[in-house]
This record gives C-alpha cells, structure tokens and sequence, in this order.
C-alpha cells in the first residue's frame, strides 16, 4: 500500500512543482516505485519540470471521466526508473476533479506503488483540497517572506480540518516544512526570516532547506528535475531531503553563508 | 550587510519586523479558526451569569487560543461597578 504525500503552499511561485518533480525522482532514485500526479487543472506545468510534455495524451480528468483507462495516462519518466506520472488536463476547469474520481485512481495507484505524490495547485480552492485530502504526510514548501508564511499556516490548518485523516478521526497527517530560495547571506544580514525563525512561527518539524539557486532555472529550462543536476547545491540539499523522509539522519547543508573576502565584508556586496 | 553599515546602524533588521508581524498576525488568524461553538458558549454563559449578576452583552468575551502544544480557552466578564 502506497503512501500518500501531497506537496502543497496555499502560495503561488515558492516551489511546489519543481519540489514534487525532485522529491517524486529523488523517492525512484532510491528504488521506489513512485507515481506524481498534477492536481493544476488547466495550468499543467509538471510535465514540463520534468520534461515529458510532448508525451502526454491522456491525463487524470479523462481517467476520472472514463475516456481512459490509468495505465494509459501514466507516463514513464526518462530520467529514471520506478518514476510515472500522471498529468492534468490543461484545458478543462478545476470542477472536472470529482471527489470520487480521485478517490477510485488513489486506490488503484495504491495497489501498485510505494509512494503518491501529489503536487498541489496554489490557492486553497478545489484542485488543492483535492490534492491534500487523500495525504498521509504533507510537504509544506515555504519560502522566508511574510506572505508565504502566512499562507502555509493558512493551509496547515486546512489540512488538520479538511483531509481525509481529519474527517475520519484518525492520526493526523504528518507535516513536514520544507524551506526554499533561502539565501543564508541575507538572513545573516538579517534581511531575511531564518530557519528558526519560520520553524517558530510554523511549530512543524523542519524536513530541509533548499538554497536559493540558479541551477533551478536551468533545470526547468531543460525539463530536468533538479535533483538530477550533478553536483549543485539544490541537487544535493533535495538528496538530503529524500533521505530524511526515509527516516536517514542528515544534518542541514548550504545554511551558512560562503565565506568571502575582508574587502567586500567592509564594504558590502 | 558590510561592517561598516553594522557599526554605522544604518540598515534596519527587516527579519524581525517581519518575524514581529507574522506573529501577531497568525494568532490572530488561529484564533479566528475557532471551534464555531465560541458565539454559542458566549450567549449561554451571559444567560448563566445573568441569572445573578446583571452583566452587559459585551462585557464578556471567549476566546480561544493556542499556545505551543495546548489549546487556551479565555473567559473575561466585566463585573458592573458596585453601586
């Protein structure tokens, strides 16, 4: 039986996607067999973040709507095995995901995978309770501004009401906060919210922290999940990540800032 | 931020003033995310005290906020003056 794990925000922009492409590929890299489902109806962009745009033919509204069966809309990821994904449609509305819809894929994926990720739209509307209802464990990516913060308590407080745990009285979803675009030279300049101080105003435990790096955008330029960029930070700190959830013991990296000179520490750079 | 902006105190920590108003903000909202029993056991508690002591509507209030791991359930009556 599969685990559930959506990766949600309530914010737009902070990383959820690109989380749910490394993550779900970092979950396959380490031998399980994953499937990650964009739950953005009419905005689907998981496929490309992970590359597989023009191999998409059927999505999940035409499974929910029988026109498909699942294993026609499951696509093989080619970075890696043990990888499938199932897109959205990009031209229906968010009403096209019917509460029993997704119940009826979420126990057939279950049967066949280890793990489900669900990557979660922005806002706090449809496609995103739906995301979140079937969890078992929620990755909240947050990024250190005030509104992002803001809207993770909002949406952690929706998952602790309205999932399915939480309807049926049983042990709660697990919550896990996970920091992106940190830039640790500016929360050291203390421009910016640090790790302690988001992890104070959240109460959730803290399941990494990913830099604020360029190598994103050239992952998501290429469709390549970032977790398959050899030797960068952000490829690195989402294997830190994965292991974590496994429940390794990895300290935090790429929280401090490098190192520089005397002459720009005196005058600023 | 260089050195000589820290000895000179020119810039602002903008972090914690950020930090300052997401905490004010989000115990608000919490609070807000109340049971919606709040008006309800409001309204029945103004009946029970008023049985004794004449109290004004809105001289109660029940809030209801967390507090780290516990839950806090406040009740503040103001008595009227003894005159």
């Amino acid at each position: 039986m599969a685990r559930i794990v959506v990766v949600t925000s309530g914010k737009g922009g902070v990383g959820k996607t690109t989380t749910s492409a490394a993550f779900a590929s970092g979950l396959a890299l380490r031998g399980h067999r994953t499937v990650v489902i964009d739950f953005d109806v009419g905005l689907r962009n998981l496929d490309l973040v992970l590359g597989c745009e023009r191999r998409v033919v059927y999505d999940v509204v035409n499974v929910i709507h029988g026109e498909a069966r699942l294993q026609q809309a499951l696509i093989k990821d080619k970075h890696c095995e043990n990888l499938y994904v199932l897109p959205t449609s990009q031209t229906r509305d968010k009403d096209a995901l019917t509460q029993e819809g997704v119940a009826a894929i979420m126990e057939e994926l279950r049967q066949d995978f280890d793990y489900i990720v669900c990557d979660s739209p922005a806002g706090i509307e449809r496609g995103a309770l739906m995301a979140l209802y079937h969890a078992d464990e929620a990755i909240v990516v947050t990024n250190p501004e005030v509104s992002s913060v803001r809207d993770s308590d909002r949406i952690l407080g929706i998952i602790a009401a309205r999932s399915r745990r939480a309807e049926a009285g049983q042990e709660p979803v697990k919550e896990h906060l996970l920091l992106t675009r940190y830039a640790p030279k500016r929360v050291q300049g203390g421009e910016m919210l640090s790790i302690d101080d988001v992890q104070e105003l959240l109460r959730i435990p803290l399941l990494g922290v990913i830099p604020e790096s360029e190598s994103v955008l050239q992952a998501s330029n290429q469709g390549i999940p970032a977790i398959h960029m050899k030797g960068t930070d952000v490829a690195a700190a989402y294997e830190d990540v994965v292991a974590r959830f496994l429940g390794e013991d990895r300290p935090l990296r790429f929280t401090q800032p490098e190192r520089t000179g005397f002459f720009k520490r005196l005058f600023g750079g | 931020m260089s050195l000589l902006d820290y000895f000179l105190g020119t810039r602002k920590k903008t972090a914690s003033v950020a930090k300052e108003r997401l905490q004010l903000i989000l115990a608000h909202e919490r609070a807000a995310d109340a049971p919606d029993f709040l008006p309800a056991l409001q309204a029945e508690l103004l009946a029970v005290i008023g049985k004794y002591i004449p109290v004004d509507q809105d001289k109660i209030k029940v809030t209801m906020e967390r507090r780290g791991d516990y839950e806090v359930l406040e009740l503040n009556i103001l008595f009227p003056d003894q005159h």
